[in-house]
C-alpha cells in the first residue's frame, strides 16, 4: 500500500483538509461539524484506516449536545499504533447524523447501537431497529444522562 | 464490483421472494446460546442471516457509570468470563493512562501470565463449542476437560477460577505461589502432547476437514473492511494483533509469532487457535524464566498504604486495598485502550469529569466487532454449513451483547 505510513504523515493529510488535530495518548482527536463528517471519514479510508474499532456516544445535557465518537482503525503496518477519533456534537432535541456505512461498513451495527442507546438517528442507515434492547421498549434512550437507573432494594415490595 | 461494493451488497438482509422460508433458531437451541437468528432459505441454501442479539445485555456502559471506576472492573469481566483477564485488561490500561501510573515491571510480567493462561482457556472453550457444533463430542469433552488445566493454574495465580480481578490500577493483586513454575511446566508439556491428540480425532479427521475445507471463506480485504479481529482476522492472512498495536503488560520483551493463515475458511480458523494456544505456552515459559523480582504493587500507591498493612502486602505478596483505593477519583480527562482477548481485540474509550465515578464508559468488545459475520458469511452456503461457521467464529453472546 502506498500512503503515508506514519502519525505524523496521517495527521498532515487531515490538516491539509482543513481539521485541527490534537495529539493525544494513543490516538488523533479531531472534533469537526457534522458537515465535514464524510470528508474526513473518506480521507481516512484513503489513509488506510478502512474500518471503525467504535461508534460511541457521549451526552453533554449542560450544553445541550449530544457528541458521537468514531474509533477509525488501520491494520497496515506502522498505522495500528493508534487510533483517529471523529466527534461530532449534534443538538440533543434533534440528533442527526450522515450514515457512514458507505464509507466504513462495519459501523452498520454500531450506528444502530448508538441509535437505540442515545437516539441519535444516522441518515442513510436502514437497518436502525432495536438491537440489545427489546422491540416493544419504549422510554428515554438509557445512556442519556436523564436516564435514571431504578436499584431495587433486596426485599420485595408489598405495600 | 470493488471491495467496499461486494462488502455492501452482502450485508444487508434480503427478504426473498414466495419460495424463501423463514427459519427462526433460538435463543432456545443447543447451538444458538442466548441468541436467536432469522435465517432465510432458498431449498436448503441459505439466502440471508440476521443475528437477532440483545438476549443477554446486561448495561455494562450504563452500570459503570453508576458506581466507582474501580468496580468496573469485577463488572466488566463478567462480560466474558472465560476470558476475564483479557477482557478486563485494557478497562485497567485506560484508567492507569488517566491516573498517570504505571505497574513495576513484576506485575507487567505477571499480567502477561495469566493472559496467555486465560487466552489457552478461551480458545479451548471455542474449540469443543464448534466440535460439538458438528456433533463431535469428543472434541468437546476433551477440550473442555484439558481446559481445567489452564482453569487451575489461573485459580492458583488469581484466587479465583474465573472472576480473577486480578489487575488492577498500578500492578496486580497477588505474587506468583511458591512451585508455580514447575506447574505451569508440567501443563505445557501435557499440553504439547494433547494438542497432537487433537489433530489426529479431529483436525486432521477427513470428515471434520470436509466440513471446514473452503466453507465460509473471507477474504483478506473483506476482513480488514469489515473490522473483524482475532483469530477470525488472522486466519483471513491479516496479521494484526492488539499485544503488538497496543504497548501492555510485558509483550514487548517476549518473543511470539502471530500467526496467520492465508484460505480464511472455516478450517483455517480453527487451526489457526491452536497455532495460537502453541504461543501463548512458549510465552508462558518466557515469561516465568524472565519475571524480574521486586513489587507487584506500584509505589505510587504502596506509599499511601499504612505502615502495616504496606508490611503485609510486601511480605505475604497479597495486595490488601484500602477503603481509600475504591473512592479514589479519576483526574479529569479521557483515555483509549485496547486489548488482545482470545477472542480479538477489546476497545475502550474511558471520559473522566474528575470524580470516583466514570463520566463515560464505552467498550465494544471483539464479539460484538464479530457478529457481523453472521450475515456476511452465511449466504449461498447450505444449511448444514450454518453450524460449521458458527463454531469457527467462537461468538460469545454475553461479551457481544455487553
Amino acid at each position: 500500500m502506498s500512503g503515508p505510513s506514519t502519525r505524523e504523515e496521517v495527521k498532515q493529510a487531515l490538516e491539509r483538509l482543513g481539521f485541527a488535530v490534537e495529539e493525544a495518548r494513543d490516538v488523533l482527536r479531531v472534533r469537526l461539524e457534522p458537515a465535514d463528517l464524510r470528508k474526513a471519514a473518506e480521507e481516512l479510508l484513503r489513509l488506510g484506516f478502512d474500518h471503525l474499532a467504535s461508534v460511541g456516544g457521549v451526552d453533554w445535557p449542560a450544553e445541550g449536545k449530544i457528541e458521537v465518537v468514531y474509533h477509525a482503525e488501520s491494520y497496515e503496518p506502522g498505522k495500528g499504533g493508534f487510533l483517529v477519533e471523529l466527534r461530532a456534537k449534534v443538538p440533543r432535541d434533534d440528533p442527526h447524523l450522515p450514515s457512514l456505512i458507505d464509507v466504513w461498513p462495519n459501523a452498520l451495527l454500531m450506528e444502530r447501537e448508538v441509535w437505540e442507546m442515545l437516539g441519535v438517528t444516522f441518515e442513510g442507515n436502514p437497518d436502525l431497529r432495536r438491537l440489545l434492547l427489546p422491540p416493544d421498549w419504549s422510554g428515554p434512550p438509557p445512556l442519556r444522562k436523564d436516564f435514571r437507573v431504578e436499584e431495587e432494594g433486596i426485599y420485595v415490595e408489598y405495600e | 464490483m470493488s471491495t467496499s461494493e461486494v462488502v455492501r451488497s452482502r450485508l444487508l438482509a434480503r427478504e426473498g421472494g414466495e419460495e424463501v422460508y423463514e427459519l427462526f433458531i433460538g435463543p432456545q437451541h443447543p447451538s444458538s446460546g442466548h441468541m436467536r437468528f432469522i435465517v432465510r432459505l432458498d431449498g436448503d441454501v441459505i439466502v440471508s442471516v440476521d443475528p437477532d442479539i440483545g438476549y443477554v445485555h446486561r448495561t455494562m456502559e450504563k452500570l459503570a457509570e453508576g458506581r466507582e471506576a474501580v468496580k468496573a472492573i469485577p463488572l466488566l469481566e463478567r462480560m466474558t468470563i472465560i476470558d476475564s483477564h483479557n477482557v478486563t485488561i485494557g478497562l485497567v490500561r485506560a484508567m492507569e493512562k488517566l491516573l498517570d501510573v504505571e505497574p513495576p515491571p513484576r506485575a507487567r510480567y505477571l499480567r502477561t501470565l495469566l493472559s496467555e493462561i486465560n487466552r489457552i482457556a478461551s480458545h479451548l472453550y471455542g474449540i469443543g463449542i464448534a466440535g460439538i457444533m458438528l456433533n463431535h463430542s469428543t472434541m468437546f469433552m476433551w477440550a473442555f476437560g484439558d481446559r481445567e488445566v489452564w482453569l487451575q493454574l489461573a485459580e492458583e495465580l488469581s484466587g479465583a477460577r474465573l472472576t480473577h480481578t486480578y489487575s488492577i490500577p498500578g500492578g496486580v493483586r497477588r505474587d506468583l505461589p511458591q512451585g508455580f513454575a514447575d506447574r505451569a511446566e508440567k501443563a505445557v508439556r501435557y499440553m504439547t502432547r494433547r494438542l497432537e491428540e487433537y489433530a489426529k480425532i479431529f483436525l486432521e479427521n477427513p470428515q471434520v476437514r470436509s466440513r471446514y475445507e473452503g466453507v465460509g471463506v473471507l477474504k483478506r480485504g473483506e476482513a480488514s473492511r469489515l473490522g473483524i479481529v482475532g483469530p477470525n482476522l488472522r486466519a483471513s492472512g491479516v496479521k494484526y494483533d492488539a499485544r503488538l498495536a497496543e504497548d501492555y503488560a510485558a509483550y514487548s520483551e517476549v518473543s511470539f509469532e502471530v500467526p496467520t493463515l492465508e484460505e480464511g475458511d472455516a478450517y483455517a480458523r480453527m487451526r489457526l487457535r491452536i497455532e495460537e494456544i502453541k504461543q501463548s505456552m512458549s510465552i508462558i515459559l518466557q515469561v516465568l524464566r524472565k519475571v524480574p523480582e521486586g513489587p507487584i504493587f506500584a509505589e505510587k500507591y504502596l506509599k499511601l498504604l499504612p505502615p502495616k498493612l504496606r508490611e503485609q502486602v510486601l511480605s505475604t505478596g497479597r495486595v490488601k486495598l484500602p477503603a481509600l483505593f475504591a473512592s479514589m477519583k479519576l483526574p479529569a480527562g479521557e483515555a483509549v485502550a485496547r486489548a488482545e482477548m482470545g477472542h480479538g481485540e477489546i476497545f475502550y474509550h474511558l471520559i473522566s469529569d474528575g470524580s470516583a465515578k466514570p463520566y463515560r464508559l464505552r467498550v465494544v468488545t471483539p464479539s460484538f466487532r464479530n457478529v457481523i459475520l453472521f450475515r456476511y458469511l452465511m449466504p449461498g452456503h447450505r444449511f448444514m454449513d450454518f453450524p460449521a461457521i458458527y463454531g469457527s467464529l467462537d461468538y460469545f453472546p454475553p461479551e457481544a451483547d455487553r
